[in-house]
């Protein structure tokens, strides 16, 4: 199977014949040819290997069409709660320029004993079970073919069944994970001892399968009251898990910290975010950097999200980053969109570029105030350390309410996440191993009285499953009517069908939004919102943002709502696209034969910019082809320049109007062409208008060649001309 | 617990320390906050791990789990899970993965209660 840019991918293929899939590699993978590069006309010091497909960012056609890759992997959150739908979301994601596809879990699948099997729609997340799994993985492999970047999938090693999935991780491919025990005792309340015991098993398989980790500390900034005060348990939490990691055996390379710069303006949240910053990047040098962007003080102001985020790219530069995860600008209103999901990679994509090499004219300076809250930083975390081993350690300190306080250590609140050591979900279920414990498997932590004179455990039994992988046990679907192929059936008119309904999550979801300015209060102007949604049809309405300009002149306000129809394909009228000629193909033809063209804005019109864009070289204009121009400025007789093009023996007349005031624009179009009919050189004069009112169908009804409208460069206006005289060349050969 | 700010006094000691130094000791704080919860693990493990073992044996999820659940209610799982399967099986003259999905179905429960009664008896006798 190979995907085809212009074909949607095929979900259906892709279930069939899941029992026989075998991921292609195991383990994480950086990006490569990190460092310096020229691409276009840049020399850049902090990208990597180009993609083979992507879609670079809007202003790149000023730029050669350039797409530049950071140097650091980029994460996205995918995790809609059908995976179908989460992985066609993914393909576009890596034609943005992610490499790191991360899968959040469905609700409650932290407590759930055991492993989930099949394909049950999720809540807030996606049911993560071999199938799930199986399947985005082998869509991965093909999205990862198509851009030309391997793509890291991810998701969680937690709650009270870590062992297994870190196995079912293992045996799939999957490679990267968050792990970190210390997660489940104080958001999951999984009982602290089973946490720990689990987590080492957890880390081993983890190691073993060269996965990444990612740890739980940024979770304490999400949660604490003040996330500016949480900073020194940030520092401690980090170090925990991965001491934790190492002495399990985990490579330093494959131990990542998931970090959050924890503030957000109106706080200076540089200047308090930055030492925190360094001072882990000090502390941790020997590990990976996962700078996440901030979520605690997002709301419902997408733009408010974006700037907040991009100050935290900003300390991604300024220190460093291994990998950049972002994080959807409207994660404050809802489960990510679609289109959230690849606004969050631009943003990524587009600071660290533009910041490329910035550390080459800006340094940190360590005299003053930075160096000294950097180190007062490190002792306020090395205290918080002396103080969890003099109540007598991690266990004594958990219970006595050490951590998620709100308090700026030393500093304490008394108003931290309080577990007991008997307590929380999966109590009492850790067992002491006895001396003759054996477990015939590879990867295993811990003690383990095996035979003596064994190659590997599993030999007592032919192998294990992470050895030989025709051992694994693949279960289809537990459930016959919550699964993808019953959802797939629903959605089949809208995926392969000729029916077209706008969607944000799922396949025919008909969710659309809409934005308002409203001239009244903020409250009036909610309900004036919803009332609005609701004559025009929608249901399920909600008021996404609303943003007072002023409390009375008027409102801001973002809605949503489900359109009720879709649209038949064959109903539409889409005219046939003008095929552009290539740059080079125009050249050549100019090269052969010389081009010459006169052009003004007629009539009593001063507007010049629009006319200079096509003209221009500097604007990419026409000029660039070699078309010679006879430009004779606004404001300019029709008379006039109907002479100029028998002076100068013009191939064409470029006319441009703006102005529309009593269709002065059409009256003046047919003079031109009149003229030239009158003097002669109507059939050897290309005619062309343009002008923001223009249409191609308009120009050509009063007897021009061709009409561009508003957004028209150069490029579409030479390929015209040359593919216009062409023909004349063909009519007058015949 | 609640606690002024105090850093000024508490940190004293730290204060004449080298930026490496500071670092160093963060980390050898670090370890000894870790080494007793790797004791711990090294030492213990859970009905998920045995699961976990049963899975990398060859069991489907659905197996490993009733399989684990009558080792444990028989009071077998400190011997481990695989380890068990693999005496069932030879118990029952049969190979481990037969023995693994009875045991799952609810055959050979006879065989893993005489294993279960063994190991009591040990214990006492190791008393």
């Amino acid at each position: 199977m190979k995907l085809e840019k212009d074909k949607k991918i095929d979900i259906e293929e892709i279930l069939k014949d899941l029992d026989k899939y075998v991921p292609r590699r195991r383990g994480w993978h950086w990006r490569e040819g990190v460092g310096r590069r020229k691409i276009g006309d840049f020399e850049y010091y902090q990208v990597s290997e180009p993609l083979k497909n992507s879609i670079p960012l809007p202003a790149a056609k000023y730029f050669g069409n350039i797409d530049p890759q950071p140097d650091c992997v980029i994460t996205t959150e995918i995790a809609s709660g059908r995976f179908e739908d989460d992985i066609r979301r993914m393909r576009m994601a890596a034609w943005h320029g992610a490499d790191h596809i991360m899968v959040i879990r469905t609700l409650g699948q932290s407590h759930f004993d055991g492993l989930i099997e099949g394909t049950p729609e999720g809540v807030g997340g996606v049911p993560i079970t071999r199938k799930q799994v199986r399947a985005t993985r082998k869509a991965l492999d093909l999205i990862e073919d198509e851009v030309g970047r391997p793509i890291n999938f991810h998701s969680y090693v937690s709650g009270i069944a870590g062992p297994e999935i870190a196995v079912m991780f293992a045996e799939e491919g999957v490679n990267g994970a968050h792990q970190d025990p210390q997660y489940n005792v104080l958001y999951r309340n999984v009982n602290m001892v089973r946490s720990f015991v689990d987590a080492a098993v957890a880390k081993k398989i983890m190691a073993d399968a060269d996965m990444l980790q990612i740890d739980g500390a940024h979770n304490a900034n999400a949660t604490a009251k003040y996330g500016w005060k949480v900073m020194p348990e940030l520092l401690v939490q980090h170090a925990i898990n991965t001491m934790y990691s190492l002495k399990v055996g985990m490579k330093p390379e494959n131990i990542a910290l998931s970090t959050v710069p924890p503030d957000a303006p109106p706080a200076p949240c540089i200047r308090l975010d930055l030492p925190y910053a360094v001072a882990l990047r000090q502390l941790f040098k020997n590990y990976k950097i996962r700078a996440q962007m901030n979520t605690k003080y997002i709301e419902h102001d997408t733009r408010e999200a974006t700037v907040t985020h991009v100050l935290n790219l900003l300390i991604s530069r300024l220190t460093s980053a291994d990998i950049q995860s972002t994080i959807t600008p409207d994660e404050g209103r809802n489960v990510p969109w679609h289109y959230n999901n690849i606004n969050a990679i631009n943003t990524a994509k587009q600071a660290l570029i533009g910041m490329d090499g910035l550390t080459e004219m800006v340094k940190l300076n360590f005299d003053g105030e930075l160096g000294k809250k950097v180190r007062e930083l490190k002792m306020r975390a090395i205290l918080f350390m002396e103080e969890i081993l003099e109540v007598g350690g991690y266990f004594k300190a958990v219970e006595a309410g050490f951590f998620v306080d709100s308090g700026y250590y030393p500093e304490r609140n008394g108003d931290g996440i309080v577990r007991t050591i008997n307590g929380g979900i999966g109590a009492g279920t850790v067992y002491k191993r006895d001396k003759d414990y054996m477990a015939p498997v590879c990867s295993h932590f811990g003690y383990n009285n095996l035979p003596e004179g064994l190659n590997k455990p599993c030999d007592l039994i032919d192998g294990c499953t992470l050895c030989k992988r025709e051992k694994i046990q693949y279960i289809d679907e537990l459930d016959e009517t919550d699964n993808v192929h019953n959802r797939l059936k629903e959605t089949f008119e809208y995926r392969k069908g000729d029916k077209i309904k706008p969607e944000v999550e799922w396949a025919g979801d008909g969710v659309i939004s809409m934005n308002l300015f409203l001239p009244v209060d903020e409250r009036t102007a909610e309900y004036a919102a919803i009332k609005y949604a609701e004559k025009l049809g929608l249901t399920d309405i909600a008021v996404l943002s609303k943003l007072p300009m002023h409390p009375a002149e008027g409102t801001y306000v973002e809605i949503r709502g489900r359109v009720q129809f879709a649209i038949d394909k064959n109903e539409l009228v889409i005219p046939p696209e003008e095929k552009i000629l290539s740059d080079e193909e125009i050249e050549e033809d100019i090269k052969r034969k010389p081009m010459k063209v006169v052009a003004a804005t007629v009539g009593n019109d001063e507007h010049s910019v629009g006319l200079r864009e096509i003209l221009d070289i500097k604007h990419g204009g026409i000029e660039k082809y070699g078309i010679k121009v006879v430009y004779l400025g606004t404001s300019v007789p029709v008379e006039k320049l109907v002479d100029a093009a028998i002076e100068e023996n013009a191939d064409a007349i470029l006319v441009s109007t703006i102005i529309t005031h009593d269709d002065v624009h059409i009256k003046n179009m047919k003079k031109v062409h009149d003229l030239c009919v009158e003097k002669g050189i109507r059939d050897r004069v290309i005619l062309v208008g343009g002008g923001t009112q223009i249409t191609n169908d308009l120009a050509k009804s009063v007897g021009f060649d061709a009409g561009f409208g508003r957004g028209t460069k150069g490029n579409q206006v030479a390929s015209f001309l040359v593919k216009r005289r062409r023909e004349m060349e063909n009519e007058k050969d015949s | 617990m609640r606690r002024e700010d105090d850093f000024e006094v508490r940190s004293k000691h730290l204060q004449h320390m080298t930026d490496e130094e500071l670092d160093a000791y963060f980390w050898e704080l670090a370890e000894k906050i870790v080494d007793p919860l790797i004791e711990l693990a090294y030492y213990h493990t859970s009905p998920s791990i045995e699961r976990s073992v049963l899975l990398r044996m060859g069991f489907s999820s659905i197996e490993a789990k009733e399989i684990v659940n009558r080792i444990e209610e028989r009071g077998l799982l400190s011997k481990g899970a695989g380890h068990i399967v693999l005496k069932v099986a030879e118990r029952a003259k049969t190979d481990y993965l037969t023995a693994g999905r009875g045991l799952a179905n609810g055959q050979y429960l006879d065989v893993l209660d005489e294993i279960a009664r063994e190991a009591r008896e040990n214990e006492a006798g190791e008393r």
